[in-house]
């Protein structure tokens, strides 16, 4: 906080008072404290290079750390090896094809998953005979481990994609469902009531209100699902699929290739930064009208 | 037997065990602008919430027009619609809408917002957005719910000559939920009190306009309504 040396001195205009003095009446004036975004003495960094700076960071400690031997070759891969890596399994078209088939699956079940969470949450949104009769249900389906229902599904699905479509969709429909009931139910009542003396007959408060009010409740959980998405599709590759980024990290277990197995955890880890790229454009477009601490 | 906007009859409502509105009877002519006074908790709101359809749950007889439009204390703009839907909320969006809705902001003086967020206009902005929105239905009869409670005082005094302008204009019936004294006279052609769930006085307000807070019989009416509302004599002004 700066301090401007300025003293007030006593006023004199109160006439009859008795004169203090002026040692007592002096005020110390400061400038109040910046607050504002826009004052930063930083010079402008575009968003894309300051946000990309703390991944590269951490590549560059790591990379660091390997060749330094603080982590062991055959434990830790470094970046550099990874890449290499990445370039061999390319030129064999295992990376491509298995990365391709992972990102289907993944696709489908999301889809899926996105789909059904959202119609059960509209269901028990809106409706309290649906509230009762299935928030129960899921909430207790909920609970179960969705991991521990591989070997059910490898059961009565079978080997082929469905199962698999089926797990990473259940993985997506929970926090889609959990997040988007309970924002309906926090749409504001006053806002249902306006539209309701206006003349909005239930389905026009369910489009132009409820759904809209419900929407950023709606885009925490595609966040969430986003995430549980691929490691549903991990674990259900990894024990029943000859194909696919789980398939490729568990033959490089067996082959002990820790530069494959760190390839596949990169592809992820870039995977959720486009994925939550996507969001962010979409809560961009989508949630223009709100006015949100933006952060200092 | 002459043509009336709002007819209620032996209404009465109550919450679980306490009976806010008691048999009460009131009836307002078309064109007529009524500012209806109480103190804070007497039904003033429940009975304006009747009236608007938002609470079914009522005794008695209300006939209300089937073109009637509320504006609530809080804007209650749909945050999510920029400012012309707003305005357009629950009219089937034909280009005649626009051009009324687009006149009805104009109308309060907003017509250059019609493209902004809720969230970017004043208190006194978002309210005149929520007058345009109940115009632009050309209501038969208007429900203000202490529309001008949040605003600060200038903007409320400038608010009241809009209001006054645009009732002329438009003639609806009005009625007007107040606590405030001085808004009543000011506004209204009639002024009633309820209290104990009735209508415990019904006074004309016949005095010319614009009315002068310092007239006479402004005085007088402000001395009577106050006494009625059980506040201590000799305070200049009540207060907004």
């Amino acid at each position: 906080m700066t301090t401007a040396d300025v003293t007030v001195a006593p006023s004199t205009t109160l006439g009859a008072t008795a004169p203090r003095t002026a040692t007592a009446d002096t005020i110390q004036l400061v400038r109040p404290a910046q607050t504002s975004r826009h004052t930063s003495r930083l010079p402008r960094i575009p968003r894309l290079v300051r946000r990309a700076v703390g991944p590269l960071a951490v590549i560059g400690l790591w990379q660091l750390l390997c060749e330094t031997k603080v982590f062991a070759p055959d434990e830790v891969a470094s970046p550099v090896a990874v890449v290499q890596a990445a370039r061999q399994l390319w030129a064999q078209d295992a990376l491509q094809s298995n990365l391709l088939i992972s990102l289907q699956r993944v696709a489908e079940g999301l889809v899926l998953g996105v789909a059904v969470g959202v119609l059960l949450a509209v269901l028990c949104g809106l409706f309290w005979l649906g509230e009762d009769l299935l928030d129960p249900v899921i909430q207790a389906a909920r609970a179960v481990p969705i991991l521990g229902l591989v070997p059910l599904a490898i059961i009565w699905f079978g080997v082929g994609e469905f199962p698999k479509v089926f797990l990473i969709a259940l993985g997506c429909t929970f926090p889609v469902y959990l997040n988007t009931y309970a924002a309906i139910r926090g749409v504001d009542l006053k806002l249902v009531e306006a539209g309701q003396t206006f003349g909005l007959g239930r389905w026009g408060l369910i489009r132009k209100i409820i759904l809209p009010g419900a929407l950023p409740g709606f885009l925490v959980g595609l966040r969430f699902a986003l995430v549980s998405c691929w490691i549903v599709d991990v674990v259900a590759e990894e024990i029943n699929a000859q194909s696919g980024l789980g398939y490729l990290i568990n033959q490089a277990q067996t082959t002990n290739r820790t530069d494959i197995m760190f390839l596949c955890l990169a592809i992820y880890a870039v995977l959720g930064l486009i994925a939550d790229a996507i969001v962010r454009l979409l809560e961009r477009q989508l949630l223009g009208w709100r006015r949100a601490f933006k952060g200092a | 037997m002459t043509q009336l906007a709002v007819q209620a009859r032996d209404v009465s409502k109550s919450f679980s065990a306490r009976t806010v509105i008691k048999d009460l009877d009131l009836e307002i002519r078309p064109g007529e602008f009524v500012a209806l006074l109480g103190r804070s908790g007497a039904g003033k709101s429940t009975l304006l919430r009747i009236f608007g359809g938002l609470d079914p749950d009522y005794e008695g007889d209300v006939l209300v027009p089937q073109r009637h439009a509320v504006v609530f204390q809080e804007p209650r703009l749909i945050p999510w619609q920029r400012v012309l839907p707003n305005v357009a909320l629950g009219l089937r969006p034909t280009a005649d809408i626009k051009r009324q809705s687009e006149a009805a902001l104009a109308e309060v003086g907003l017509a250059e917002h019609a493209r902004a967020w809720p969230v970017t206009l004043s208190g006194g902005e978002a309210q005149r957005v929520a007058l345009a929105r109940a115009l632009v239905r050309e209501p038969q009869l208007m429900l203000l719910d202490e529309p001008f409670g949040a605003l600060d005082a200038l903007t409320r005094t400038r608010m009241h000559a809009l209001l006054q302008d645009l009732c002329e204009r438009h003639q609806p019936a009005v009625l007007l939920v107040t606590h405030d004294v001085d808004e009543a006279i000011t506004l209204a052609d009639r002024a009633v009190v309820l209290s104990d769930g009735r209508l415990t006085l019904d006074l004309q307000v016949e005095l010319d306009r614009p009315r002068d807070r310092g007239n006479p019989g402004f005085i007088d009416l402000r001395t009577r309504l106050l006494a009625e509302l059980g506040v201590p004599e000799e305070t200049p002004s009540s207060a907004g």
